[in-house]
């Protein structure tokens, strides 16, 4: 996967607008499209992605549909793509099954949020085969050691988790960022670092880069923006964001 | 009958730990956001220190006594016995304990861990509210502060126990989300404890959750069987032929069942809520497929796809689509048979064992003592049949009456 530095991710709940979405998101900047596949139980979650998990559900979004989604958004924008999901999800349909089917509607990396390396190990080779980049997280919480290992063991991006919590937007990233950033950084190599959980100010971004990331991961507040005011609402926030990358 | 293997111990409590990667079998593990990896190490090291700290075992022993009142009794069900005409019946008494059920034993241990953490501040999740309860009494005793998520449902049905917890000073969260019952109440505790995990411990109240939970709660709830088992053989002058529990996630089965391991004349029998005896259960281990829920791969009720379905229990504290992963491991190894109860076969139950007994028991237990009942009878009048009666059925009396029309 090729991850442009600087690079604003956007995440999109995988739902029968989430074409539409994807093209409003690229329109105003997005480097990336995540697409969560929704879950029932999803843990890391805040309320904003709960929700909209569920009202997914509600509509019928299975695994399946979602990659469906996944290979119209293909269609329609020229940014890579990462679905992100959870263990539950992935085991149900099969790593194999699910990391071949999601390449062949265009994903190029995959973020499943409670599968840490040390749980990855079947979901890497299968990931692999398909060749789907891994991507795994580093958080505030974690350990130099850790911090090294993920890293190291990333393709495509690091995801570097920018808030201790779920996830959701939020007046101000966690004060170890700048530090936790640097760490990752360093053991990264090539590989860009994105951070994400409560990203939703321009400032928030400005922030991530400064500290040296190579990017920002919006969720929550791409959402709450289409509850407010649909594709037109997203690609300005994404435009306000995007500026953040290069202030 | 089981003359052959009557040990003077019964396994240890730390026999059978899970591997390196907190993996009973196929299954357990951790599946958690990264953010909370590191405090399950540390807590890991925690468990180990204190296990190996000659005091934290004496103060758990002085508090296991003076304060929960420990050993519970084990009681012969005479006239239940008479009435059944099978086998002898033995409760093994945890409604006796301070709060009412099994679940104090695990809420005292993590609460002098979380002390050695430094940790002031605790979450927790409940489905009965009993866990929710013994949580609240020992945050109250040590001076920590208790958050206990419960879902909307469940603090309808189980008032009394909203009331108790409230009363001993802590903050009683109502979960909005899903069916507002117990899976929904873990999901909130875990968010809450990935947001605050750095001065918060999470004290979950079942076997269940991201290693090392599952071993930690088996460790400390293992002092119902080793007690039960002591008793058997001091009054009964032998094993019992089977050992029967009942199990949401499964902390007071595992903690009477695991003494017992080793014991292969006596079997294991657990009994899931078989709800409406029909399609709507929570009977994780006999209808549920292998799947990840809270932090660990085990049995869950799911559908194809791996979405959590909605189950249903007439008992709280058994609705609960998942179940502990060394019960799992149990199961698949053929140690254990897990076997479901209806709402109304618990109900019958519970009403022997009110009118033969005198003893209210919970509703949980009560769909341990349908199946305990069945194995009596088919044992005939030389056998003996371990029953745990993990709590009290005083929190059940509202629900039972307005159920009845006796509000």
């Amino acid at each position: 996967m090729n991850v442009p530095r600087p690079s604003l991710a956007v995440y999109l709940m995988a739902d029968d607008d989430a074409p539409d979405l994807a093209e409003a998101a690229v329109q105003g900047g997005a480097t990336v499209i995540e697409l969560g596949i929704p879950y029932s139980d999803p843990l890391a979650d805040g309320t904003t992605i709960q929700r909209a998990a569920q009202a997914a559900l509600d509509r019928g979004i299975t695994p399946a549909r979602a990659l469906e989604i996944l290979r119209e958004i293909d269609s329609r924008v020229d940014v890579p793509l990462v679905p992100m999901t959870y263990g539950a999800i992935v085991e149900g349909y099969g790593e194999e099954a699910f990391c071949r089917d999601a390449a062949a509607a265009g994903a190029e990396g995959l973020i499943v949020a409670d599968v840490p390396p040390e749980e990855s190990g079947r979901l890497r080779d299968a990931a692999r085969d398909a060749g789907v980049d891994l991507i795994h997280l580093v958080a505030p919480t974690s350990r130099p050691e850790r911090i090294r290992a993920a890293a190291e063991a990333s393709e495509g991006f690091v995801y570097l988790v920018a808030s201790v919590g779920v996830t959701g937007a939020r007046e101000s990233l966690d004060n170890r960022v700048a530090e936790l950033v640097a760490t990752t950084r360093e053991a990264a190599g090539d590989t860009p670092v994105l951070g994400g959980f409560g990203v939703s100010r321009r400032e928030h971004v400005r922030g991530l880069v400064a500290a040296g990331a190579d990017g920002a991961i919006v969720g929550s507040a791409a959402i709450d923006a289409v509850e407010r005011g649909g594709p037109e609402a997203l690609e300005e926030l994404v435009r306000d964001l995007a500026a953040g990358l290069s202030d | 009958m089981s003359d052959i293997d009557t040990r003077a111990e019964g396994t240890a409590a730390d026999a059978y730990p899970p591997d390196a990667l907190g993996r009973f079998g196929d299954f357990g593990g951790r599946f958690v956001p990264e953010t909370v990896m590191a405090a399950l190490d540390e807590l890991e090291a925690a468990m180990a220190e204190a296990f190996a700290d000659p005091d934290f075992h004496a103060e758990r022993a002085l508090m296991a006594r003076d304060f929960i009142g420990r050993p519970t009794p084990l009681y012969l069900a005479e006239r239940l016995t008479e009435d059944l005409g099978g086998a002898r019946l033995w409760l093994k008494r945890e409604d006796l304990a301070h709060t009412g059920a099994h679940k104090v034993n695990n809420a005292l241990g993590q609460a002098l861990i979380a002390r050695r953490l430094g940790k002031r501040r605790i979450v927790a999740e409940t489905g009965a509210g009993q866990h929710g309860v013994a949580t609240a009494t020992v945050c109250a005793r040590f001076g920590l502060q208790a958050v206990v998520y419960m879902g909307e449902e469940d603090m309808r049905r189980q008032r009394p126990n909203v009331v108790r917890m409230r009363m001993l000073g802590a903050e009683v969260v109502p979960v909005t989300n899903g069916a507002g019952t117990l899976k929904d109440a873990l999901n909130d505790a875990i968010r809450d404890w990935i947001a605050n995990v750095e001065d918060t411990h999470y004290l979950i109240g079942t076997a269940a959750g991201p290693h090392p939970y599952p071993y930690l709660v088996r460790r400390l709830q293992a002092v119902i069987g080793e007690e039960a088992r002591a008793q058997m053989l001091d009054r009964a002058g032998r094993l019992p032929d089977a050992v029967v529990a009942c199990v949401g996630g499964g902390s007071n089965a595992i903690g009477i069942f695991h003494p017992f391991r080793d014991d292969a004349g006596t079997r294991l029998v657990g009994v899931e809520a078989g709800g409406d005896g029909g399609e709507l259960h929570a009977r994780s281990l006999g209808g549920g497929r292998v799947s990840i829920l809270h932090g660990s791969r085990s049995f869950v009720l799911c559908d194809d796809d791996g979405q959590v379905v909605e189950t249903h229990s007439i008992s709280a504290g058994l609705d609960y689509p998942g179940v502990g992963p060394e019960h799992a491991a149990l199961l698949a190894s053929g140690r254990a048979e897990y076997i479901g109860a209806s709402d109304e076969e618990a109900l019958v139950a519970f009403d022997r064992l009110c009118h033969l007994e005198g003893i209210i028991p919970a509703l949980e237990s009560s769909h341990a003592l349908v199946i305990a009942e069945r194995i009596a009878r088919d044992l005939g009048p030389s056998g003996d049949v371990l029953v745990g009666l993990s709590g009290r059925g005083d929190k059940d009396v509202d629900q039972i009456a307005a159920r009845r029309g006796d509000a």
